[in-house]
């Protein structure tokens, strides 16, 4: 490979800025669809809302006194604010070839309708203070605010050029009492995702899978003589009737879906599964609200 | 060349390659189609699963088939198809020609010709002596082979006959051939002759024999037979089994005079008949006035029948005197009237009631003497060529008339009294009928033993008796006198009209006198009875092969004979016949002739001159197994998949874009009658109309040279004529142009009644048609062109003719002219004749003629030719050569100027010839 010049560098750069604003605008426009609900977490603790006073008692550090309430009356009181703990949700979004496939050129790959998906999810949850962050390849740390914004859609943009299929999720940069959203169309090797689920719900860690799939594959439409290969080319297989193998795919598909709604339901995750030609913001709502209940 | 029934191959070898056909539909069976690659994610899910059915998938049996039908097509393309072959004729040695030429060839005469001049063509590349014969015109002395070109200069003046060949004159004919050996090719009729197998036995011996028969159905037309009123005709046919309609037109004399269909019938041919009944039912005015029966499109002379006087009833009036009130049988009128109420009109009345209706016989029984003022009338009348037939009676006998000086109304001075024989009182015997002198109308009829005359009156006797008798008694007393008044005749029976004084009136002797005078007529069949030997006949017309009646003239008088056993031969042509007074109508066909198919022998070479052109059909084979190509190519695209239902789409679109390029119609009509915006574009400018033939190239010439002439106008005159317009006189509406070019093509299909009439109200409304036969008149009054003229013209309404005068309008409407030159310079232009008695007067250059603008200009320059531009405005045909040609150019563009002048301002310029006058009188 040649060394990156000047030229070569800002070309690049400009490529990738160019997706940039497109995604961000995607998920923008997505997370406009969802009114998020409450926030709060209806009790005292960490916040910066005003919750109760509340009488002093003795295990109370006298800093924590508010004077001006105390000075009112002969106690002394202690000004508690409303509990208001951030999450972390991290989104693991799959990496791999197979995502980068469309059966059809007016229906989105299903990498971008993940990544949408995952962006729109953070503005939410940005929305609602909680703090967000990808891992992956390319990790982030939980943060919240508009810069994570932009870092989260730089990475999603980014991560393009996997040469892989099928990717085995990393979950290194996982931390113990996070939320973790596993995005990808779950059809590489099952081995692969049931350890990662392991892994993580060792780590306390609570999670979705959505899966995302090309109505295409839900389908089966195709007949005659065919090569079927992965995206990449590395794996084929031919038929001579299509048609013909059409049922024992769906059963197959089928049961890789029940292997991942057992998983969900063994871990205490959620599962569900979208098609790239629904409408996003209904996957973006369940997400949400699988995010909510997961975190009561 | 390999030929199989029509079709031939040029290269029958390469054939062999569709026995490769089935060894292809193996290998295409075993081949399944490739394989689609496919992206899809989800392979893992596919991994390991194997195809339930091992065997391939299997290329559909259509599939299949529509690829072998392309090689096919192919491995036929190259075999070198060719539609009718026209294998070339080798061959050395004499060549004898042999035509029919009987009017049944006639129905095809113009095919035949061309495939006549294509073998003498052939014949005389290959140095073949040949001679031409024809079965109808059989040559005295035997053949003499000249060189093929000789002959072909001689092609045009052969027509066909209008009878058949004499079975006679074909085995004296077949037994005197000399002995050689030559070739023939005979072109026959179809129908069959005696000794025609005799023929073909003599000629195949003497070397190979080709028949040409076309397959064109022959339809003839037997006498009418009438019936009451009712006028039947049967027709035959002969080559056609289907079901269909033909047209019988009675053809005869409008009220101005020009001879019209009068009548229309159709009639169906069931399947597989070969006869078909056409009836007429015409009041008497019309049905008088037919003088023959054609098949409408049948140009043959066994398709037409005349009528002669046959159809003709005659209107006799009898004259009741006032004082005649006696039983019937005793009423001098009751046995004419019985006699002659079958076969004629009868007025019966005083003479002044019946006069006025013209009647062509008047019969006076008894009747002594008329009025004066009647007899003035029936003086007249007869003067004017009516028959005035008188019976004598008892009041004739005791009258004065025609007692001393000869009665203008009676044929003789008669004695008085009159005699009476056979009588109680009398010596003598009822006398019989002395035979009939040959200078007697009655020459001929049989005078039957029983009838005897017992009184009669007596005519004086004088220098002129000798001649007026035109029958007597055996004592030579006339009987029967007759004397030519005018163009009429008076014929005074010298006994009563009744049984009274004679029993000729009870015989069919009486029947047959009244005939002979032509007073009762309808009884064309029996010829026998009319034509008898010793009378001389004479044809008024004759019929050509084609059946058109052509004037006779110096046609040698046949004896009754010949007439009354009629064969019509080169001597005895069908026509209209007659002898004095009496007129029969010699048809082709007579009744029961049945038209039989010629039977030759089996080992007999027959070729049909249907379909000359040879067609090369290669191209087809491969533009359709292209075709093929294109679908199976779509087919496997859908059946692959790799298409999908846009695919199928596609392929609809190409496939229907395929039919439409092949469906494109040939040629577009111009107009359309019933849209009005052609209508408004037409009259909007001068606009000048051809008529479509539906020869394209012909068609294109006359839009070229219109477009040609309106430009020269625009340069040159301030007429500026929109782009000219193709019609169909058939459908168009003609009266938005001022001026019709109409080129004549032997192919044009005939007018229909509604045009015709169309036409004749836009010649009559100012409109002009220029007739172009294209052929400068050279192939004198008989080129194909010439004959389709005649055809076309036959209904329209065209005034008399003559050759364009000196200072005719069109010679100065605009340039002065004195020749009208197109393509070719014939100087056979015809247009309206000019009133007669017009002299130029005295010190003017030409004659006062302000009435008339030609309604039709008839010629054969071929002007359209000379005017034709292309897009480019470059011309599209030479004219001449050089100088003399570029000049020639001129003219006949200068000519086209002068003509539309003529079109459109009439003879605004004849006006001229006053300008003195007017000059004269502003001087004043």
């Amino acid at each position: 490979m040649n060394q990156p010049t000047a030229l070569t560098l800002r070309r690049d750069a400009a490529q990738s800025a160019a997706g940039l604003p497109a995604l961000l605008a995607a998920a923008e426009r997505l997370a406009q669809t969802v009114m998020p609900g409450v926030h709060g977490r209806r009790r005292a603790g960490q916040g910066d809302e005003f919750w109760q006073y509340r009488p002093a008692m003795d295990t109370d550090a006298p800093r924590h006194i508010d004077w001006r309430r105390s000075a009112k009356s002969d106690g002394n009181f202690i000004r508690q604010k409303e509990w208001q703990l951030a999450q972390s949700v991290m989104f693991l979004v799959d990496p791999g070839a197979s995502m980068r496939w469309a059966s059809h050129k007016n229906l989105p790959q299903k990498s971008h309708r993940a990544a949408t998906l995952a962006l729109a999810c953070s503005m939410l949850l940005q929305r609602g203070g909680e703090r967000f962050g990808l891992i992956g390849a390319e990790a982030i740390l939980p943060r919240t605010g508009d810069v994570q914004i932009m870092r989260m859609a730089q990475a999603l943009s980014n991560g393009e050029d996997t040469a892989q299929d099928f990717t085995a999720p990393d979950l290194s940069a996982l931390r113990p009492d996070t939320q973790l959203v596993m995005i990808s169309d779950f059809l590489g090797d099952p081995a692969a995702f049931t350890r990662a689920a392991d892994q993580a719900a060792g780590l306390g860690a609570r999670g979705v899978f959505l899966q995302i799939l090309d109505p295409a594959e839900e389908a089966f439409p195709w007949r005659g003589r065919t090569i079927f290969q992965s995206v990449t080319g590395r794996t084929e297989h031919e038929t001579r009737k299509a048609d013909d193998l059409r049922d024992r795919y769906l059963e197959r598909l089928n049961a890789r879906k029940d292997t991942l709604q057992d998983l969900a339901r063994r871990t205490g995750w959620q599962y569900h599964c979208h098609h790239s030609d629904a409408p996003a913001a209904s996957a973006l709502l369940w997400l949400y609200q699988a995010l909510e209940r997961a975190s009561r | 060349m390999m030929i199989f029934g029509s079709l031939g191959f040029t290269a029958p070898w390469v054939l062999l390659g569709l026995f490769a056909l089935p060894i292809l539909w193996i290998l295409l069976r075993a081949v399944p189609p490739a394989p689609v690659r496919r992206i899809f994610p989800a392979v893992g899910l596919l991994l390991g699963l194997k195809d339930r059915d091992n065997q391939a998938d299997r290329t559909p049996w259509w599939l299949l088939l529509l690829r072998m039908a392309a090689l096919a097509c192919v491995i036929l393309g190259f075999a070198g198809p060719v539609l009718n072959p026209q294998d070339t004729r080798e061959g050395n040695g004499s060549l004898l020609v042999l035509l029919d030429g009987s009017w049944a060839a006639a129905r095809d005469w113009d095919r035949q010709q061309e495939k006549l001049a294509t073998l003498l063509a052939e014949a005389g590349r290959n140095g073949r002596p040949v001679a031409l014969a024809s079965l109808t015109d059989l040559p005295r002395e035997g053949l003499t082979f000249t060189s093929a070109d000789n002959l072909r200069s001689q092609l045009a003046g052969i027509t066909p006959a209008p009878f058949e060949p004499s079975p006679d004159n074909i085995s004296e004919w077949a037994a005197g051939l000399a002995d050689q050996d030559f070739d023939t090719f005979w072109f026959s009729d179809g129908l069959a002759y005696d000794h025609r197998n005799a023929l073909y036995t003599a000629l195949a011996a003497r070397g190979a024999v080709t028949i040409f028969e076309t397959a064109r159905p022959l339809y003839g037309l037997e006498p009418v037979v009438t019936d009451q009123n009712l006028m039947r005709l049967t027709l035959r046919r002969l080559a056609a089994a289907g079901e269909e309609e033909l047209h019988i037109s009675a053809i005869g004399p409008d009220p101005s005079g020009r001879e019209v269909a009068l009548t229309t019938v159709t009639v169906s041919f069931e399947t597989g008949a070969d006869t078909a009944i056409a009836e007429f039912a015409l009041q008497p005015e019309l049905r008088n006035r037919i003088t023959r029966f054609t098949i409408a499109e049948q140009a043959t002379a066994g398709a037409v029948t005349l009528v002669g006087d046959g159809l003709r009833r005659r209107e006799v009036a009898l004259i009741r005197g006032a004082d005649q009130e006696v039983p019937d049988l005793l009423d001098p009128l009751h046995y004419l009237y019985n006699a002659l109420e079958p076969q004629t009109d009868i007025l019966l009345g005083p003479v002044d009631d019946v006069l006025p209706a013209n009647p062509d016989v008047m019969i006076l029984a008894d009747i002594a003497d008329l009025a004066p003022l009647d007899k003035t009338a029936v003086t007249e009348w007869v003067e004017a060529g009516g028959l005035l037939l008188r019976f004598a009676g008892p009041r004739l006998a005791a009258s004065d008339l025609s007692r001393d000086t000869e009665d203008t109304l009676m044929p003789v001075r008669l004695r008085s009294g009159g005699r009476s024989l056979g009588g109680t009182m009398s010596w003598g015997e009822p006398r019989r009928l002395l035979p009939f002198d040959d200078s007697s109308p009655f020459y001929g009829l049989t005078v039957p033993d029983d009838v005897s005359v017992t009184s009669q009156v007596v005519a004086q006797p004088g220098p002129e008796l000798a001649d007026r008798v035109i029958a007597a008694l055996e004592d030579g007393t006339p009987l029967v006198t007759r004397k030519y008044l005018g163009q009429g005749q008076v014929v005074l029976f010298h006994t009563t009209a009744n049984a009274e004084w004679s029993d000729l009136a009870l015989s069919g002797l009486f029947l047959s006198m009244l005939e002979r005078l032509s007073v009762a007529s309808g009884r064309v069949q029996d010829l026998s009875a009319v034509a008898l030997p010793g009378t001389t006949w004479h044809p008024d017309l004759v019929l050509d092969g084609y059946g058109r009646p052509v004037a006779a003239d110096g046609f040698a008088g046949v004896d009754g004979a010949v007439l009354a056993e009629p064969t019509p031969a080169s001597d005895l042509l069908p026509g209209i016949w007659r002898n004095g007074d009496q007129v029969i109508a010699l048809n082709l066909l007579q009744a029961d002739h049945v038209l039989r198919p010629a039977a030759w022998p089996v080992s007999a070479r027959i070729e049909s001159y249907e379909n000359v052109q040879e067609n090369p059909l290669a191209g087809w084979f491969f533009g359709f197994g292209l075709i093929l190509l294109v679908l199976d190519v779509l087919a496997t695209l859908a059946l692959t998949g790799r298409a999908g239902l846009r695919g199928v789409g596609s392929a609809s679109v190409i496939v229907g874009g395929i039919a439409l390029i092949l469906s494109l119609p040939s040629g577009a009509n111009a107009q359309n009658t019933t849209d009005d915006s052609a209508a408004i574009i037409a009259t909007s400018d001068v606009t000048f109309a051809y008529v479509i033939t539906g020869d394209r190239g012909v068609d294109e010439i006359s839009e070229a040279g219109l477009r040609g002439l309106s430009r020269v106008l625009t340069l040159r005159t301030s007429v500026e004529p929109a782009l000219p317009v193709g019609v169909d006189p058939e459908t168009d509406e003609l009266a938005f142009y001022p001026f019709l070019y109409w080129p004549i093509t032997s192919e044009q299909p005939a007018l229909s009644n509604e045009s015709i009439a169309r036409l004749n109200a836009y010649m009559r409304t100012g409109g002009m048609i220029m007739f172009d036969t294209r052929d400068a008149g050279l192939a004198g009054s008989n080129g194909p062109n010439q004959r389709k003229l005649r055809d076309l013209a036959r209904g329209l309404d065209i005034p008399a003719l003559e050759p364009v005068p000196d200072d005719h309008v069109l010679t100065r409407s605009f340039y002065l002219l004195q020749d009208f030159p197109g393509r070719h310079r014939s100087d056979n232009i015809w247009v309206e004749a000019a009133p007669l008695g017009e002299e130029a007067t005295e010190g003017m250059p030409f004659r006062n003629l302000n009435d008339g603008v030609t309604p039709v200009i008839i010629g054969g320059n071929d002007w359209a030719a000379a005017w034709a531009v292309n897009a480019r405005g470059q011309y599209m045909l030479p004219v001449g050569r050089g100088n003399a040609g570029r000049l020639q150019r001129e003219m006949a563009l200068r000519f086209g100027v002068n003509l539309i002048m003529h079109v459109l301002t009439g003879n605004y310029k004849s006006d001229q010839v006053h300008v003195p006058e007017l000059l004269e009188r502003l001087g004043n």
